[in-house]
């Protein structure tokens, strides 16, 4: 089992997530967060609070979003710690109505 | 002066609680950037609140934050003393005069009443109990459960609730190798129970079940969940809550119970009724507990408000054991205000409010004791950075004369030669723990008396 970040994440990190996470396993570059699953303990906390429904946990994983286990376990742990939250990327908000949400 | 949090003049902090909220509290304080001094307060001798007490043995991974508080409590600018119960031995005010500020984290210890005929009847318990039993909790090491026959009955539908039925559905062999009290474990494998009834008073599109907490319990190596091909059925306006963006956990629950409804039974040795649309209105027998009444429930009010009514109809179910799980209350501090009705520390941003609704100065909670037993583990965080952030904003306004910390409370902490356990103590109960759980494939086996652990560190038994 995992919990990974998807697509949605993409022109938003929105951070929200990473107040929740109780063990800091969440990495970002600039465009969006990653979960290092060496670290996460699939709490879910983090799951609910994504405004744009980017996250998910291994066993609710759309089939079309599976590619996203890999690229979080690629990309997590080579990038810095997002500890608190920040500002959201511009455009996050139109974004995220677009999302639908 | 310089200013408070300073390196000529740090601020002192004193927390009140060892759990996750008291130890996110001491992280943000550690991370503001100020020079400060965290002291947490914690009446037993081993820190981690819930995450040691509450979280399931079978969790192990829930449990993984106490690494993370392990690194904050390691921070020098913070400090440990358990066997140390604030209102007790050491009072808030003394607290108040030699801090800056005290944070309260101290939870919710206590459980909500049914309020029926026969709630404490002979087998009828607080899952509260059965919880700090099966976890090596001091003050429920002494507690039994007649687990000698068939039938038992948990009334309320969270996390807690099916934590105490995951425990009891669970084989031996499922738990022998997580860190459960030797003591629950070895009652445990003398269960007799067979039947497992999880009771709520509202339907499956209300049950506060987290997903992967529900969908554990169609995966127990010898326990058939049994539904009701009734209860998976919705109205109307059930449907709507679940469309709602906040009805994405419920609706996938609603999936689970779908799930376990159309599957065929593998004819296992113990089954867990999962049961919509019941009350407990008496629990009935002589001398001990022998069966439960129910008045049947429906759902009125529109989508989003719905309120479970009585019917009328009753029914009764003969059980042998009952716990109830129905919420958690914290319990009131002497010398502080108390919303005895929330069970909650009465605040605004986590500053605490006299009776009038005004803040009192350099006092804060955060948590369980703040907002309510709702949230997991990491709700908490946020909970108390946010505290913290009020704290923090207050600064100017705080007395910022030179505090002592706990250098002025050291005659109170010792007197009556307590003991008082710092981290490095802990760590050699820790060890000690972790050492004789090795020897039986466990993770660790806790000590699950005070005196025990004390005797570790020399003092010896009274």
């Amino acid at each position: 089992m995992t919990t990974v970040v998807t697509a949605n994440c993409q022109k938003c990190r929105f951070t929200d997530c990473v107040t929740v996470c109780p063990v800091a396993c969440f990495h970002g570059d600039e465009e969006m967060l990653y979960i290092d699953n060496n670290v996460c303990i699939d709490c879910g906390a983090c799951v609910p609070v994504c405004p744009v429904h980017a996250i998910f946990e291994e066993a609710d994983l759309p089939e079309e979003l599976h590619i996203w286990i890999e690229i979080n376990a690629e990309r997590a742990p080579g990038l810095p710690s997002v500890t608190e939250k920040e500002d959201p990327l511009p455009g996050a908000e139109a974004r995220k109505a677009e999302l639908g949400y | 002066m310089s200013a408070l949090g300073s390196e000529q003049h740090p601020l002192r902090v004193a927390i009140v609680g060892s759990g996750p909220s008291g130890f996110y509290a001491g992280e943000a304080l550690i991370r503001s950037g100020r020079t400060v001094q965290v002291d947490m307060f914690e009446r037993l001798p081993a820190p981690f609140g819930l995450v040691r007490h509450g979280v399931a043995p079978d969790h192990a991974k829930l449990k993984e934050p106490i690494r993370v508080y392990d690194g904050i409590a390691r921070n020098p600018q913070f400090r440990f003393f358990g066997n140390v119960t604030v209102g007790r031995d050491v009072s808030v005010e003394a607290l108040r005069a030699a801090y800056h500020a005290v944070i309260l984290c101290s939870g919710a210890e206590t459980d909500r009443r049914l309020g029926i005929p026969g709630e404490d009847l002979s087998g009828s318990h607080t899952a509260t109990e059965f919880v700090g039993w099966y976890n090596g909790h001091p003050d429920y090491r002494d507690r039994s459960f007649d687990l000698s026959r068939e039938v038992a009955v948990i009334i309320g539908q969270g996390n807690v609730a099916i934590d105490v039925c995951r425990i009891l559905a669970k084989t031996v062999d499922e738990l022998k190798h997580t860190d459960i009290a030797e003591h629950a474990l070895d009652a445990l494998a003398e269960s007799r129970i067979r039947e497992i009834h999880l009771v709520g008073r509202r339907g499956p599109a209300q049950a506060k079940f987290t997903n992967k907490e529900f969908r554990e319990l169609g995966e127990l190596v010898d326990c058939d969940p049994v539904v009701e091909p009734a209860d998976v059925v919705l109205g109307p306006e059930s449907l709507a809550e679940l469309n709602e963006r906040s009805g994405t956990v419920a609706k996938k629950n609603l999936e689970i119970l779908q799930g376990f409804a159309s599957r065929p039974p593998r004819g296992c040795r113990r089954r867990v009724f999962l049961r919509f649309l019941l009350s407990p209105v008496e629990l009935k027998g002589t001398g001990r507990l022998e069966s439960v009444v129910f008045e049947r429930n429906r759902l009125e009010g529109p989508a989003g408000q719905q309120v479970a009514r009585g019917t009328g109809q009753r029914l009764e179910l003969a059980c042998d054991l009952l716990f109830r799980s129905i919420g958690y209350k914290g319990i009131a501090m002497p010398g502080l205000p108390f919303d005895a009705r929330q069970g909650v520390f009465p605040t605004r941003d986590g500053r605490i409010l006299d009776d009038a609704g005004a803040v009192i100065p350099g006092l804060y909670a955060s948590g369980w004791i703040k907002r309510g037993p709702t949230g997991i583990i990491g709700t908490n965080r946020a909970d108390s950075v946010a505290t913290v952030g009020s704290l923090l904003a207050d600064l100017p306004q705080l007395d910022t004369g030179p505090k002592p910390g706990a250098d002025a409370l050291s005659g109170l902490l010792a007197a009556g030669d307590r003991r008082v356990v710092s981290y490095a103590d802990w760590l050699v109960i820790d060890r000690a723990e972790v050492e004789r759980g090795a020897a039986k494939g466990k993770p660790r086996e806790k000590f699950t008396r005070i005196g025990e652990m004390l005797a570790l560190l020399g003092v010896p038994a009274p």
